[in-house]
């Protein structure tokens, strides 16, 4: 590991160490918060007993449904807008702006239209998403080099096979950028609004621990998912910085 | 036909659609699940003008300055740190890239726990969203710094002091403005999140009554007012953005 990882490592060790010494010198109190090394335990014995299994399933299976469609109509919609000049203009303050509203206050919305099932969570992590995925394939088409493009049109690909062959690679590393903030996006929208008002998942299940006060329930919950979504994002990260790499962009 | 023309044009023919959108489901959901623009409009207006709504938009609006007051003076503090100091920036901006992409909302709770139920969790809660943003838009916009300025800085024989003043802040600006103008959003957003889930007064609280009451009226008109102030206040970012981009060209 490099020296800088290392650091980091240390600086995640010293802000843990920080932590337990504070509550058990008793400065941060029981009620507030346990110390990491019970949560630890917690934390195993929640995995092992698989109680929360249920709940993990259901957060999953909806980030999963809310990523496909974020992925899926963001790079046919970007795709189809990169063609269209006209339309993508008109869009543009909509693209430009649309980070700046609150997506969450359209939650209570769709609980009102479509139910307290897992559609309006599901809804709520697709519009988070989709829009990163579009601005991003919207970039990456638009750095495909001139020269790839000619190649293109000299070799006389059909336009499947010059999508397949080289403009979604040429714009890889863009759409790359794309994929990992849908992840996150869909991840934060289904875990937000469980959180904020639903019938299960994780974000229900801290919510719902939080107002028993069960800090031997919330904590390890927090830190599964404060664990999961590191860990995806550092893996999408990599990734991103290896295609770049490899184009000599980074 | 004048850019600037166009970019109007563009925005108004955006709100046009949306309203017309709008509508179009109107009046394929019906009565029960959305309420209709002019209805919405109307309610809104008798809403603006109630007495009560004077006390949750100041309520809003005070944790919402409080916060940004904080985000920005702590962003650009770090900032400044991490893209001075080329190993706390090495070290830290990944990490802190990491915590980005967390469904911030499971933290809430412990934001509560620490703070207690009022203005101060509001408060934090907002300023967690918005100050990673401008943190980390700081330090790239000051490592960025073309080499020839700072060789340029270094010709003229100029004190550190001189050169943050005269060099390196004037090229960071528009940089820093766009990490700003993310940081606004954000901590408006993360404002807004915190009254839905654990208060009794603000915008956010109007909007979970809304689901309460089955309330379709409320909960559309609070999140027009919303949306249409997030949006138009970072529509005015984004142009003044543009314009210090474009300065910062010429």
């Amino acid at each position: 590991m490099s020296r800088v990882g290392w650091y980091r490592l240390l600086v995640v060790a010293a802000a843990v160490a920080l932590l337990e010494a504070l509550c058990l010198a008793g400065v941060i109190d029981k009620i507030t918060m346990q110390a990491p090394h019970l949560i630890a335990r917690d934390f195993y014995r929640i995995i092992v007993s698989g109680r929360m299994n249920a709940a993990i399933v259901k957060t999953t299976t909806n980030v999963l449904a809310a990523l496909g469609l974020a992925l899926g109509v963001g790079l046919v919609a970007g795709v189809l807008l990169h063609r269209t000049r006209g339309l993508r203009e008109t869009l543009d303050p909509l693209f430009a702006t649309y980070y700046a509203v609150p997506v969450f206050a359209f939650y209570p919305f769709f609980i009102v239209a479509f139910g307290l099932g897992d559609l309006p969570q599901i809804l709520i992590g697709f519009m988070l998403g989709v829009v990163a995925m579009i601005v991003n394939t919207l970039n990456g088409l638009d750095r495909v080099p001139r020269v790839l493009v000619k190649t293109v049109r000299t070799l006389k690909l059909s336009p499947p096979d010059a999508a397949l062959h080289v403009t979604l690679p040429a714009a890889g590393p863009y759409i790359v950028t794309g994929v990992k903030l849908a992840v996150a996006y869909a991840f934060i929208g289904v875990i937000g609004s469980e959180f904020i008002l639903s019938r299960g998942g994780i974000g229900y299940e801290i919510g719902f621990a939080y107002l028993n006060f069960d800090n031997a329930t919330m904590y390890p919950l927090i830190l599964l998912i404060l664990l999961a979504s590191i860990a995806i994002n550092s893996l999408l990260s990599w990734w991103e910085r290896r295609l770049l790499a490899r184009r000599g962009l980074r | 036909m004048s850019a600037r023309w166009k970019a109007w044009r563009n925005a108004a023919l955006m709100i046009v659609a949306l309203v017309a959108l709008w509508e179009l489901v109107y009046l394929l959901v019906g009565e029960s699940a959305l309420a209709s623009p002019l209805a919405t409009l109307r309610y809104g207006l008798r809403m603006v003008t109630s007495e009560s709504f004077g006390a949750h938009l100041y309520d809003t609006m005070r944790a919402f300055a409080i916060a940004l007051l904080f985000s920005v003076v702590i962003g650009l503090a770090v900032g400044f740190w991490l893209g001075f100091d080329r190993l706390s920036g090495d070290v830290l901006e990944p990490m802190i890239a990491a915590v980005y992409a967390i469904p911030k909302l499971t933290l809430y709770p412990i934001l509560l726990l620490a703070f207690g139920l009022g203005l101060s969790a509001k408060i934090a809660f907002g300023v967690i969203h918005g100050v990673i943003p401008i943190i980390l838009f700081t330090l790239a916009a000051l490592r960025n710094t073309k080499p020839v300025l700072l060789k340029t800085g270094r010709v003229l024989k100029l004190s550190p002091s001189q050169t943050v003043r005269w060099i390196l802040f004037p090229a960071a600006v528009p940089e820093i403005f766009t990490g700003l103008r993310v940081g606004f959003s954000l901590t408006l957003i993360g404002t807004l999140l915190a009254e839905m889930f654990a208060s009794q007064r603000g915008l956010g609280y109007l909007l979970m009554t809304g689901i309460g009451l089955h309330n379709v009226e409320q909960i559309m008109a609070v999140t027009v007012l919303i949306v249409v102030f997030a949006a138009a206040v970072s529509y005015l970012l984004l142009h003044i953005d543009h314009r210090l981009h474009r300065q910062a060209l010429a």
